[in-house]
């Protein structure tokens, strides 16, 4: 009887488990499909190619070309600074204070913490700096802002990686006489260059897609900035005001730009799965 | 590489790159305090948190019915998204095979990659009109469903790809000796997740809570579009609520003018931040121990 009514009770717990795995895979699916069905059929030629024209919130012409752009160019330059900064830290880390275990596990558990912040605290205080500094909203404001947000998880990325490095390989290449800036950055760069793009897809994505962070110092703006001290247009910004707006024009555009960066996001996880398996090569284990 | 044998140079930017990384949580905390000091002066503590009265313009700044919001929106998600967690995890590395582990294993990645305001709009698009039409006349309730269940859900659906990496972790980590000599000693598979498995990932399992406690607590965007925004104490999940995060996001940029506003504000984005390190901080402690212990 006992026996029986335990093997019912796996029977249960296993449908469940079943069912919750389904819901999960469900869930993603209806997500992007229900952001697509909506999208999609509002999207033109039009909203990709052009900025927008007078009284385009009001449902006139014109496109969010002015924030596919924008978002493009904050994400890149954050991410970039992200991994100037990023690399140096994650060698040196590995490298030079291999002997200082406790340190670097510090290191890893502020990393952690770090990456706990909420972007919204980044976005405030990066605003409140601004405003000391009396700097107006910029490109290069939300670039820094959005690049100390990603920062973290650059690096942990590449440590992760890093950490599992065989000593051996520090010291095959010490003993031929080189040095630790060049053991790092000749050597141990092809064992992590796997980790370094996988990094640099999971930075750039969540410097797309961020909103809090820039929602303050980036601003907001019609035409594409040609320099880094204009404020500048972002995806999840314009489609927040798009969808807030009262005219259904409006708001399906928003949807149709949720569809944009949806499918910017899908195409970066994509490449960031064949790029890691195309460099994953000349790493040693 | 000819710069790279000039070890000076380099050393310099790694070691200030560190250090700027080390100083930035400390610049913040201490940034938001001093700019937080001027509203802490002219308001007790208690009544900055305890209180509901908010008038800005009479310098009054009661952030109980936001930090309520906040902590019921929150829980309400976890509630949904860690039992869901939980059972996928114990499926995905006890009972499946590894090939079904490789299948999944992108689709949580994928998950975790979209960004918040997509979930947003996907609150809008489905769970909003989920619960105005279907979810709240079943309960006898009338609402336009932007609401703390609706809250609650979206931010269920966003925090699940974290626990889940974490529980996945966790459970692969377990030796597989125990419950290979609970399986030998006649337990049923069953039986040894329930009193074994589970037992030993115990810890690890708060710390997954915690980890997703403290990431939905400052998430933004996606909670403040299908939320409501309206301070108040709600009686039912069915109402709007006002989180913190929220109200940061919908203020900041137009209160210059009124004083003090700024200052409370930053007091709200101080709060979020010592809340969020405080779990985020117990976590890591808690994994930490975990994984010494093992």
């Amino acid at each position: 009887m006992r026996k029986k009514l335990l093997a019912l009770e796996e029977h249960f717990f296993k449908l469940l488990m079943q069912l919750s795995i389904a819901l999960i895979v469900l869930v993603l699916s209806l997500i992007v499909f229900s952001i697509f069905y909506r999208g999609l059929p509002a999207l033109t030629w039009e909203m990709i190619s052009q900025t927008p024209k007078g009284g385009y919130y009001f449902g006139k012409e014109g496109g969010v070309l002015n924030a596919i752009v924008g978002s493009l160019y904050l994400a890149l330059g954050a991410t970039l600074l992200a991994l100037i900064m990023g690399l140096p830290v994650a060698m040196l880390m590995n490298i030079h204070l291999r002997k200082f275990k406790r340190l670097v596990n510090s290191i890893r558990f502020l990393l952690d913490l770090l990456w706990g912040i909420p972007s919204i605290v980044y976005g405030a205080f990066g605003f409140s700096v601004m405003i000391v500094l009396g700097v107006k909203t910029s490109l290069l404001a939300g670039i820094i802002t959005v690049a100390l947000f990603i920062l973290p998880i650059m690096i942990r990325a590449i440590d992760e990686v890093l950490k599992n490095v065989p000593v051996g390989l520090l010291e095959a290449s010490m003993s031929l006489g080189s040095n630790k800036s060049q053991t790092s950055f000749m050597v141990y760069i092809r064992q992590c260059s796997s980790a370094i793009v996988t990094a640099i897809m999971i930075s750039f994505g969540r410097a797309i897609g961020d909103a809090a962070s820039v929602l303050f110092t980036t601003g907001y703006t019609d035409s594409i900035p040609t320099s880094l001290t204009q404020p500048t247009a972002t995806l999840p910004l314009s489609i927040f005001f798009q969808l807030s707006s009262p005219i259904r024009e409006v708001q399906n555009r928003a949807y149709a730009s949720a569809a944009i960066l949806t499918f910017i996001i899908l195409f970066i996880s994509v490449l960031a799965r064949v790029l890691s398996n195309k460099y994953n090569k000349n790493k040693i284990s | 590489m000819r710069f790279l044998k000039n070890e000076r140079f380099l050393n310099f930017f790694m070691y200030l790159f560190l250090g700027i990384i080390i100083a930035m949580p400390i610049i913040i905390i201490a940034g938001l305090f001093y700019k937080s000091e001027s509203v802490l002066h002219a308001n007790s503590l208690s009544d900055l948190l305890f209180s509901t009265e908010w008038k800005p313009f009479q310098g009054k700044f009661g952030f109980y019915s936001y930090i309520y919001s906040s902590v019921l929106v929150t829980m309400l998600a976890l509630l949904i998204s860690v039992p869901i967690c939980l059972l996928a995890a114990i499926y995905l590395t006890q009972y499946a095979k590894s090939v079904y582990l490789k299948v999944i294993q992108p689709v949580i990645d994928i998950l975790a990659g979209i960004p918040s305001i997509i979930f947003g709009v996907w609150g809008i698009l489905v769970i909003v009109p989920l619960i105005s039409k279907y979810l709240a006349p079943f309960f006898g309730i009338e609402t336009a469903g932007y609401s703390i269940l609706a809250g609650a859900i979206v931010l269920s659906v966003m925090i699940i790809p974290f626990i889940l990496n974490i529980l996945l972790e966790i459970f692969k980590s377990i030796s597989k000796e125990l419950p290979q000599a609970s399986i030998a000693l006649g337990a049923t598979k069953w039986q040894t997740i329930k009193y074994v498995v589970l037992r030993k990932a115990f810890p690890g399992i708060i710390s997954s809570i915690v980890f997703g406690l403290s990431r939905a607590f400052g998430e933004t965007i996606a909670v403040l579009m299908v939320v409501g925004n309206v301070a108040q104490i709600p009686s039912n999940i069915f109402q709007p609520g006002y989180p913190l995060p929220a109200l940061i996001a919908n203020n900041y940029g137009e209160m210059l003018s009124i004083p003090n506003y700024d200052s409370a504000l930053m007091f709200a984005a101080l709060i979020l931040l010592v809340i969020v390190l405080f779990f985020n901080l117990a976590a890591r402690m808690l994994i930490s121990r975990y994984e010494t212990k093992l």
